[in-house]
């Protein structure tokens, strides 16, 4: 993670309210790794003053020393209207890339990856990594309607297998993404599944998994502060071995989404005070050595989150 | 040609290079902004408070942005003092920062426990500073702070564990008289004071009509209270001009520095700037540097106070 400027070498629209924007920063494209963020100041003279952080959407290694970072996503507030507002050649203060990343599995392995909405950014850099490393990917997009699915063209390009859902039912099949889950997880013999969107859908699709004994990564998105570590607006609150004497209830580790996330073991995380079981241990999945839980749980940080 | 600016203060027996710290809480125990920046050259770092045994913290939402600033209700989330003894302090005197100790509790009693493990495990730290904008659980969760007698009460205890160390008590504006509590502190051993800590304040989504944070009240912090901010260290420092004061309270740049040393601050400490760029504690400092060249000026010390009024 380092602070350095980027130029916006472009800006698109995709659907009917993303924005996209491809920044040149060598440095930090060089270093970024699906599932990490960048976090962008905002002008001086705003009367907002925080950082605004957005997953790497992708990442185009161009040769030479000259990688971009596309970033996409749709507007909320005055941040982000400013941010839309940008075309080529516009300087911006980003530091990234940031947080954790995806873990890949360590051999050939079938993934299943599933997106709600402008959460299903990330998923198109990883798409592309697996796909490098000789991975099986397959897609679940979904979305509350068709002009908010997420470049589904590329979606089906990516994937082996590939469901589209929209909430409507103006596109693919009408429900949500957890609809065509279970389905396609036996279609595809999915071995490990990557998701994100909203905390809903994920709590829903980690559920899923941990009922079928599939490691689960989800890459979330909090509120955050800082975007590098020292506010602690960002925790997710993650399950833990509980202390002596310390009701399971109890053995919950605030960690922070910008260090120890965006990416953490689905089982282990604690969806609003939801009382899903704590997860087993998980083993080692198939003579194919597909990732096994303890390959994807989260490394222990080298200074334990706080409050532990 | 003059020489060089001298950007060195003195706050009684706590001696900094430069007058600009990192506030507490907004550096953690400066792992994460090592990458940016090299702590040595940074004035102080006030680490973030530790409580004796470790505080998991608030629920979230934690935080709300604001116009000009943004309230948190972090809960004060920490790994305990023990852990702050053991890793943080030496990982920080090997990076030869100047290291200044925030403490928090929920009684009197713990205030001064963590006290005692810094006077004898405390090796390295140059100050200590006291948060005592925590909710006392021996008065009906009153704030320490909001309390002359509770504020006083600490103080003593703290100061009472740590006879070699420069105290400083930090200091809420959420009071009727921040010279009553300034007052009963001083006189209850401070070496010096830090003001101020963030405003009560809150917000309120009026989608879901809740409120923005899970603690429903938090602190305001940013520029939106730097005039909340000086008008503070103007009243203590006019009051009590012999105690040093560590002014913080919405600094993002050299100019709001200089406006709360010449309102009577020694040093200051910048916050959430650092949310943004963890360099502005050495960014500010150098601007400081600058206007001390521009003004030839020999010394920033000179400028404390420096404020001048009609009549």
């Amino acid at each position: 993670m380092l602070r350095a400027s980027g130029e916006i070498l472009g800006h698109k629209r995709y659907g009917e309210k993303y924005h996209s924007l491809t920044i040149v920063s060598p440095e930090i494209g060089e270093q970024a790794r699906p599932g990490q963020f960048i976090n962008i100041r905002l002008p001086e003279d705003s009367s907002h003053i925080l950082r605004r952080p957005f997953s790497v959407y992708r990442m185009h290694k161009r040769g030479g020393w000259a990688s971009t970072i596309e970033i996409v996503f749709d507007i909320r507030g005055a941040g982000t209207a400013h941010l839309a507002s940008l075309r080529s050649h516009s300087i911006v203060d980003v530091i990234g890339p940031s947080g954790r990343g995806f873990i890949l599995p360590k051999r050939r392995a079938h993934c299943l990856l599933v997106g709600g909405g402008i959460g299903a950014a990330p998923l198109f850099f990883l798409a592309d990594e697996l796909r490098n490393e000789g991975h099986r990917v397959d897609f679940i997009l979904g979305a509350r309607s068709s002009g908010l699915l997420l470049n589904p063209i590329d979606v089906r390009r990516l994937a082996s297998v590939y469901r589209i859902t929209t909430e409507d039912g103006g596109a693919g099949d009408k429900g949500r993404v957890t609809d065509a889950l279970e389905d396609t997880m036996e279609r595809c013999e999915t071995e490990v599944v990557y998701a994100c969107g909203p905390h809903p859908m994920l709590a829903a699709v980690s559920e899923v998994c941990v009922e079928r004994n599939i490691p689960i990564q989800v890459a979330v998105e909090e509120l955050m502060g800082c975007g590098y570590g020292v506010c602690w607006t960002c925790v997710m609150a993650i399950r833990r071995a509980p202390k002596k004497d310390e009701a399971p209830e109890d053995a919950i580790t605030y960690s922070r989404t910008c260090i120890e996330g965006p990416v953490f073991n689905g089982a282990t995380i604690v969806w609003n005070g939801s009382t899903a079981p704590i997860a087993e241990e998980q083993t080692e999945l198939s003579p194919a050595g597909a990732p096994t839980r303890s390959t994807m749980s989260v490394s222990p940080s080298e200074h334990p989150p706080p409050g532990n | 040609m003059g020489e060089t600016p001298d950007l060195s203060v003195n706050l009684g027996a706590l001696e900094l290079k430069t007058p600009v710290l990192a506030a507490s809480g907004t550096y953690g125990a400066g792992r994460e902004a090592e990458a940016f920046v090299d702590l040595a050259l940074i004035g102080g770092i006030i680490v973030k408070s530790m409580t004796l045994v470790p505080w998991r913290g608030k629920p979230t939402p934690r935080m709300a942005e604001t116009p000009s600033g943004m309230l948190n209700a972090i809960g004060i989330q920490n790994n305990g003092v023990d852990y702050f003894i053991a890793e943080d302090l030496p990982w920080l005197v090997r990076k030869k920062a100047t290291v200044v100790a925030s403490i928090a509790g929920n009684t009197v009693d713990e205030f001064v426990r963590v006290a005692d493990k810094l006077r004898t495990g405390g090796r390295g730290l140059a100050a200590v500073e006291i948060n005592i904008s925590c909710p006392n659980l021996e008065d009906r969760s009153n704030m320490f702070a909001h309390s002359a007698s509770s504020a006083a009460e600490v103080v003593a205890g703290v100061k009472e564990a740590l006879p070699r160390l420069p105290v400083f008590p930090k200091l809420s504006p959420n009071v009727t008289s921040l010279t009553e509590i300034a007052g009963a502190v001083v006189d209850a051993g401070a070496d010096g004071l830090s003001l101020i800590n963030t405003v009560l304040g809150m917000a309120i989504d009026v989608e879901t009509r809740t409120p923005m944070l899970a603690g429903t009240i938090g602190g305001l912090s940013g520029p939106a209270i730097r005039p909340v901010a000086v008008r503070a260290v103007h009243e203590v420092h006019r009051e009590f001009p012999h105690v040093p004061i560590i002014g913080q309270g919405g600094i993002v740049s050299a100019r709001d520095a200089l406006e709360m040393i010449i309102a009577g601050a020694s040093a200051v400490a910048v916050g959430t700037a650092n949310f943004v760029d963890p360099r502005f504690p050495v960014l500010i400092a150098k601007g400081i540097h600058d206007y001390l060249t521009a003004h030839e000026l020999t010394s920033i010390s000179e400028l404390t106070g420096a404020l001048k009024l009609e009549g």
